[in-house]
């Protein structure tokens, strides 16, 4: 524990373009003439991490995440996956999103099912892997509820599953769990957790919950606001191993959690 | 996830014994309740009676039965249904179809919303003149009233709900690599469905108010030709059959569309909140 808290909370990304599944390179973004939501981003994601897009209001942290999804233009700069340049959404990466966006007139199976319904899936290869998922994510005996019958934090575990059962590289996730409650939303971290260290994947986070953003990530960027640019990278040093309950009591959660903060409030003035 | 699987299976023990009254589902008791005293009021009011030209419920139900089992009211629905299907049938086809176009595609929009919203603002009864200047007073005529009414509800609602069906399924679809096509049959007509089905029920609902509208108006034949000889004759109770006939007609109608938005668009409004 001494040891871990004297380690410097901040450090510097020095992973080879190899490494790095998603690559962000001088990304702007500008609305009409006057609004200028991204300017010259350049951002490395590493294979198998979990990458948080953290910043205030307004930063374009999800402008920066749809851009990386292919369902924005950006307005100069280029999208890397896999080291193929962006054009559009693609098989590799998927979304889960901030509303849940599920139909509401399909039941949690289709729902979940939904991706590979449209990649036209046979109907019975996409009904097995959406059981498989909605097991995996705790909603097994729900298969035939509709949207409404379900809570929030229910309905963004049908979201997860979704983007889980197109067997993507990347998951993108826009702020998944601001919708949800307090208590709901501690569970479902620790879950998110265990499922990406059984899963294996890539993640995309966006979040203005400094304390989300250090639980969950390897990797934190503090984007500053109005022209979104980045102002940090954090790698908080936190050991997975230890159980949910030790990192949040951690001396070095709590000291990067705290860096974050003090770094920030500026912005809020 | 365990407490949410039990709470679930407490809620489905419940439904049905918390909803029956007299045996009967909780709803069909009010709807029953309801309409008896809807039926009650106007027998009291004929009874009084509140004019001379308004027949009593009873008197009324009685005229029905006899126009009924003499075949008139067979006849005259069979006159009344030709314009009146025939100008539905087209309005809600190509109603839907032009709404959902002008909901897809802005120059298509351009091109029909104006007509439509002409046709809507305009008190549609001036125009029959001008109907019958142009189509005659037959058939033709007629089912030109009927569409007059019911299409430029229907288009207007459907271009509405098309162009309101929600931006984030849309984006839900495009992430998850779906085509235009797909987007369009999977996504945005059944996030538009009850939006377009209003739009049918009221459309229905105003091709019948067109279709009597035609009848008394233009050349009084079916319906319309018994509302205004029993009118004229001083026969009110079958006169009133002849107006209660059409408006039962008519909700059922609008009832029927109902089952069929929840049957095939929307089955999750089957199971209730």
């Amino acid at each position: 524990m001494a040891s871990a808290a004297a380690a410097p909370a901040y450090k510097g990304t020095t992973e080879t373009s190899k490494d790095n599944i998603v690559e962000v390179r001088n990304i702007s973004k500008t609305y009409g003439t006057d609004i200028h939501a991204l300017d010259a981003i350049n951002l490395a994601f590493p294979t198998g991490q979990m990458t948080t897009l953290l910043g205030p209001s307004g930063c374009g942290k999800t402008t920066l995440l749809k851009i990386i999804a292919g369902l924005l233009e950006p307005s100069d700069g280029q999208v890397f996956v896999h080291g193929r340049p962006v054009t559009g959404p693609g098989p590799e990466r998927a979304f889960v999103f901030q509303d849940f966006a599920l139909l509401p007139w399909a039941t949690v199976l289709r729902n979940v099912g939904f991706g590979l319904e449209l990649t036209k899936h046979p109907k019975s290869e996409r009904e097995e892997k959406a059981r498989h998922y909605i097991n995996e994510v705790g909603l097994a005996g729900f298969e035939d509820k509709y949207p409404h019958e379900l809570s929030g934090g229910m309905r963004q575990r049908v979201g997860l599953a979704r983007a889980m059962a197109v067997d993507a590289d990347v998951l993108l996730m826009d702020e998944p769990f601001s919708a949800v409650d307090e208590q709901t939303r501690r569970k479902f971290q620790e879950d998110l957790l265990h499922l990406l260290s059984v899963e294996r994947k890539t993640v995309i986070f966006v979040t203005h919950s400094i304390e989300e953003a250090v639980y969950v990530s390897d990797q934190i960027v503090l984007l500053s606001p109005r022209p979104g640019r980045i102002h940090a990278t954090i790698r908080p040093d936190i050991s997975r191993d230890i159980s949910p309950d030790d990192i949040r009591r951690n001396k070095t959660y709590l000291d990067t959690v705290e860096e974050i903060w003090t770094d920030l409030r500026k912005y809020l003035d | 996830m365990s407490s949410a699987t039990s709470s679930t299976q407490a809620g489905a023990d419940r439904p049905g014994k918390k909803n029956l009254l007299f045996g009967l589902s909780n709803t069909l008791v009010y709807r029953l309740l309801s309409i008896v005293a809807v039926f009650g009021i106007w027998e009291i009011a004929g009874r009084i009676p509140i004019s001379v030209a308004f027949p009593t419920f009873g008197e009324t139900m009685q005229a029905l039965f006899e126009m009924t089992l003499d075949g008139r009211m067979v006849h005259a629905y069979g006159e009344t249904l030709k314009p009146l299907a025939t100008g539905v049938i087209i309005s809600g086809v190509f109603g839907v179809v032009i709404g959902v176009g002008m909901g897809l595609n802005r120059l298509f929009q351009w091109m029909w919303e104006p007509i439509f919203i002409v046709l809507q603002a305009s008190p549609v009864a001036a125009l029959i003149p001008l109907i019958t200047y142009a189509y005659g007073i037959g058939l033709t005529a007629k089912t030109v009233a009927v569409i007059m009414l019911a299409a430029p509800i229907i288009v207007l609602n459907t271009y509405k709900a098309v162009r309101n069906a929600s931006p984030s399924l849309i984006q839900m679809s495009r992430s998850f690599q779906g085509t235009r096509m797909q987007e369009i049959w999977k996504v945005i007509i059944p996030s538009a469905a009850p939006i377009i089905f209003a739009g049918l029920r009221l459309g229905v609902a105003a091709g019948f108010i067109g279709v009597i509208l035609a009848e008394l108006l233009i050349t009084p034949t079916g319906l319309g030709d018994l509302i205004s000889y029993h009118r004229s004759i001083a026969e009110y109770p079958q006169m009133y059959a002849a107006v209660f006939s059409i408006i039962v007609f008519s909700a059922v109608m609008v009832g029927f569309l109902e089952n069929v938005e929840v049957k095939y668009f929307r089955p999750e409004k089957k199971k209730g909140l």
